[in-house]
């Protein structure tokens, strides 16, 4: 059975993280077609939090048809696996060529941390501007 | 009533009959409010948490809604319904776990389900016998053996078995200690996904609500600060990096809370739901708030309105607290 986890210190709403969890696993191939998402009840059991939120997180699941409900049965994955796209694997490479490159330079993990987050800023930014 | 995945489909139908309302609800000890002007909805099927320090009337509110205390203005109304102090339906209609969850020490577990039983006719004897068996608690043990975190968890047993709609719970854990805490609130949690209730939750323990709450009420001084959908009060706020030189009046929405460093200011503002546009503005940055720093932020005011202005509560202009006051 997929469990869940949440992070308290993220910032990101509860429901989110559990929506972003599903997403990865999907993309990791930990979760595929068919496969039952845990009850209402054991999430909120398990992770100590309010049930309404993993409702949330489902219905949001449901909205992107990643998962469905079967009544009296659960909530069911619908959504294949993306299929890991060429590029993927090139960016990938391009990616661990660039921290080995920013380990060289000297570059803590909390340096390249906030490089990201500036970079992404920057380009979220842009985007906006565009529109 | 007991569809598990269905839990939420009251609470998002507007229209629907809210579980607690209040209207201008005040109660007056002598000559100084305990609460006043308070005005509050609560959707059938949210967990709500009610917040304040010490004395900020969470309490007298609590008490006002159980129908233990009389109103001396405004009214409780439960699921459209007035409630009146004292009287049987209004008592039938909400369940109650007190804060120091008092229960006859020298009685066993199912002694006290006894009681339950004999002074409630809606008694759910299967429900209460199942949760205490599920949690492992003896039904002959006498409650002083109990630890304090069992004796909370039959006081919650009590209060479900009522089979009240509206369930109000006084600083629950707050005489628990961590471990007790999370295993009373995972059995909260699990109660709330198997059941259609509506939970009133009050705490003076801010960390860690965001995971237990989707509705929020802040209260300060006997006043309502702010109040409604824990998600939209989020999205509504935010945190704003902006140059120390920035004046409030160039600041988009509503000052909430300023820090002023040397050359910038940390500004909490209330924006609504305009999305909120900073790239225009060299140097500012705006970051989403997070649930401590917004209950913080309005507590805080609440404290600086009141040192400011010694006759605050006359002068307020409605309950939820948005108008602007620096």
């Amino acid at each position: 059975m997929f469990r869940f986890r949440l992070d308290g210190s993220s910032g990101v709403p509860p429901y989110l993280q559990l929506v972003h969890q599903v997403r990865q696993a999907l993309l990791l191939g930990y979760l595929q077609e068919g496969d039952r998402l845990p009850t209402v009840k054991e999430v909120a059991a398990d992770l100590v939090i309010n049930p309404n939120t993993v409702v949330k997180a489902y219905r949001q699941l449901e909205h992107e048809r990643l998962a469905g409900g079967r009544p009296g049965q659960g909530t069911f994955i619908t959504a294949a696996a993306a299929p890991v796209r060429p590029e993927a694997q090139d960016l990938r490479d391009s990616l661990e060529a660039w921290l080995r490159a920013a380990d060289e330079a000297g570059l803590d993990e909390e340096a390249v941390t906030a490089l990201i987050a500036v970079a992404r800023r920057d380009l979220s930014k842009e985007k906006e501007s565009a529109r | 009533m007991t569809d598990t995945e269905g839990l939420m489909t009251q609470q998002g139908a507007d229209g629907g009959v809210p579980a607690l309302r209040t209207d201008r609800l005040g109660r007056r000890y002598g000559k100084v409010w305990g609460l006043r002007d308070c005005t509050i909805e609560v959707p059938a099927g949210a967990v709500a948490a009610l917040v304040g320090p010490n004395g900020a009337g969470k309490t007298t509110m609590l008490q006002m809604i159980i129908g233990l205390l009389e109103p001396t203005e405004g009214q409780v109304k439960v699921f459209g319904q007035a409630s009146r102090a004292n009287t049987t339906q209004t008592l039938a209609r909400v369940g109650y776990v007190a804060q120091d969850h008092p229960l006859y020490r020298d009685f066993t577990v199912a002694e006290m389900f006894r009681l339950g039983q004999a002074m409630n006719p809606s008694w759910d004897q299967k429900l209460a016998a199942a949760r205490v068996d599920a949690l492992g608690i003896p039904l002959n043990r006498k409650v002083r053996r109990l630890s304090g975190g069992q004796q909370a968890q039959v006081s919650l047993t009590m209060a479900l078995a009522k089979k009240a709609p509206l369930l109000v719970l006084d600083e629950p854990v707050s005489s628990l200690d961590p471990v007790a805490r999370l295993e009373f609130m995972r059995d909260l949690m699990a109660a709330a996904a198997d059941s259609a209730l509506t939970f009133l939750i009050s705490s003076h323990v801010v960390a860690e609500l965001e995971r237990f709450c989707d509705w929020l009420i802040v209260l300060c001084h006997g006043h309502v600060q702010l109040a409604g959908p824990a998600d939209d009060l989020l999205g509504d706020h935010r945190l704003l990096t902006v140059p120390r030189a920035t004046a409030d009046s160039e600041l988009p929405g509503t000052v909430i809370q300023r820090t002023d460093s040397d050359r910038h200011s940390t500004v909490l503002v209330h924006v609504g739901a305009v999305p909120l546009r900073v790239q225009g503005h060299a140097g500012w940055q705006a970051d989403p708030v997070s649930f401590e720093q917004l209950v913080m932020a309005y507590l805080q005011r609440a404290s600086l309105t009141i040192d400011a202005d010694p006759a605050p509560a006359a002068q307020r202009p409605g309950p939820s607290a948005k108008a602007v006051t620096r």
